[in-house]
């Protein structure tokens, strides 16, 4: 079953071809990046929307939303792949199929998927803010989509932060989807090491290099978690100790 | 040439069974060992606790796919048995966080009355902790439900015959996007009417939980 796990050179192999599995990493975690940027563009976009006026606005977020996380990740990635660059072609009056570059197809795979994972998070963050909020802020003159930019999103970020890292973790997690369409990601070369050589090590050298990025957010999440459940300190206010000492000092004087 | 015979509508839904069957024993063993796993964080043993600790973070830390393929490489056996086996693997570590959120729900009165009534621990946790812990991640447990059946997708990546593979396979018989586009609408509409039909009762669920 685990043969040769211990076997020192097929350890040695496995560290010898280490650049094959940094060249992985190196495109995991750009892919992390961007679909991790579009993710929360498009995220807090259609969470915004979600908690709309407009029913039209909140019916197509509604849409989106449940249309992505009913359906699985790689049956859409797959999709892209399959169908993508023909419909492409379709789309742009190409005579050929346009291609998809790995990268764009794993960044908007995941990107798109976990967007609608975030609107929601987005969506409960806004509705967890008291709708005097809004009326206060109207009152004062801001316009609606000022309102959501300095008054309403501010005020999220304490409740979203962790389930925010915790879709993160999991996106990093999903861009192995890229291996299913040889995306030279870091599941996809540590799979053909191990199909090559034959060294379970291949997958135990990803484990390890997936886990120094997901074991960092996991403890975040902790952590925002923790910090999140404590009531809000009241603020430290310069001069306001003194001034009370102050005051103190003066009600001794008149008593 | 049509794609949607009766011959390959046959062999797709097979995949789709699977998919479902895959699912469901994953559930149902993931569901066991998470219960295992957050009792001993919970209540264990200091040296309990760490390994599982360790465990759950391992799996949580770490891509299914990567275990589906640990799997398919180190273990021999039927399709069934690689796919449940490694889909357990992780999904216990997941299902350990949800109870363990579950047991926290339960307030602390709850074991002293049974300790006072004369309940041991294992009495204390079958008879009093587990049924009101399980009543409240009902929701949990299914959206969780919903996570291993689209995850179980992955499994076309070791040539497990499950649904998007079926799928794939009748696929490279198509002659134009078309046809393509058809399957896909077909697969996409399968696997949203299952996994949305849950989110809807749970939803239900959790309205008359509000209601009541």
């Amino acid at each position: 079953m685990l043969e040769g796990l211990f076997d020192p050179t097929r350890w040695e192999a496995t560290f010898g071809a280490m650049d094959t599995f940094w060249a992985g990493f190196a495109v995991t975690l750009q892919v992390v990046v961007a679909g991790l940027a579009l993710a929360l563009v498009l995220g807090t976009l259609l969470g915004v929307l979600s908690t709309s006026r407009s029913r039209a606005l909140r019916g197509i977020t509604r849409v989106y939303v449940e249309l992505f996380q009913n359906t699985p990740l790689p049956v859409q990635v797959m999709f892209m792949y399959m169908a993508g660059p023909q419909l492409l072609a379709s789309l742009t009056g190409a005579a050929d199929p346009v291609r998809i570059a790995p990268f764009a197809l794993g960044s908007l795979g995941v990107g798109l998927y976990h967007a609608a994972y975030i609107s929601e998070v987005v969506r409960t963050g806004i509705e967890s803010v008291p709708r005097g909020q809004m009326e206060a802020a109207r009152s004062q003159g801001f316009t609606r989509p000022q309102a959501y930019a300095y008054i309403i999103l501010p005020q999220t970020f304490r409740v979203i932060l962790p389930p925010l890292c915790n879709q993160a973790l999991n996106l990093v997690k999903n861009t192995s989807v890229l291996a299913l369409v040889a995306g030279g990601d870091l599941m996809y070369r540590s799979d053909n090491f191990v199909a090559l050589y034959g060294y379970l090590q291949g997958y135990i050298v990803s484990c390890f290099l997936y886990f120094i990025i997901c074991f960092p957010l996991a403890l975040l999440v902790q952590f925002l978690e923790r910090r999140s459940k404590q009531r809000p300190r009241a603020k430290e206010i310069p001069g306001l100790a003194d001034l009370a000492a102050a005051s103190a000092g003066t009600d001794g004087k008149e008593a | 040439m049509e794609i949607f015979t009766a011959t390959n509508l046959i062999y797709i839904l097979g995949g789709f069974i699977k998919t479902i069957e895959i699912s469901v024993l994953a559930i149902i063993f993931s569901l066991i060992l998470g219960t295992v796993f957050a009792i001993a964080k919970q209540y264990g043993p200091r040296l309990l606790r760490i390994v599982a600790s360790a465990y759950i973070e391992l799996f949580r830390c770490t891509p299914n796919l990567l275990w589906i393929l640990f799997i398919y490489f180190t273990v021999q056996g039927s399709d069934i048995l690689i796919s449940v086996l490694a889909f357990t693997l992780f999904t216990s570590a997941v299902m350990a966080e949800i109870v363990r959120g579950g047991f926290n729900a339960v307030p602390t009165g709850q074991f002293e009355a049974a300790r006072s009534q004369g309940f041991g621990f294992w009495t204390t946790m079958v008879y009093i902790v587990l049924p009101q812990t399980f009543k409240t991640i009902i929701p949990a447990l299914f959206s969780q439900c919903t996570t291993v059946i689209k995850d179980s997708s992955y499994l076309a990546g070791i040539n497990v015959a499950e649904f998007m593979y079926t799928t794939n396979v009748v696929m490279a018989h198509a002659v134009d996007l078309s046809q393509v586009m058809l399957l896909y609408g077909f697969v996409f509409a399968l696997y949203f009417a299952l996994n949305f039909g849950i989110s809807l009762a749970v939803r239900a669920y959790q309205r008359r939980q509000v209601a009541a």
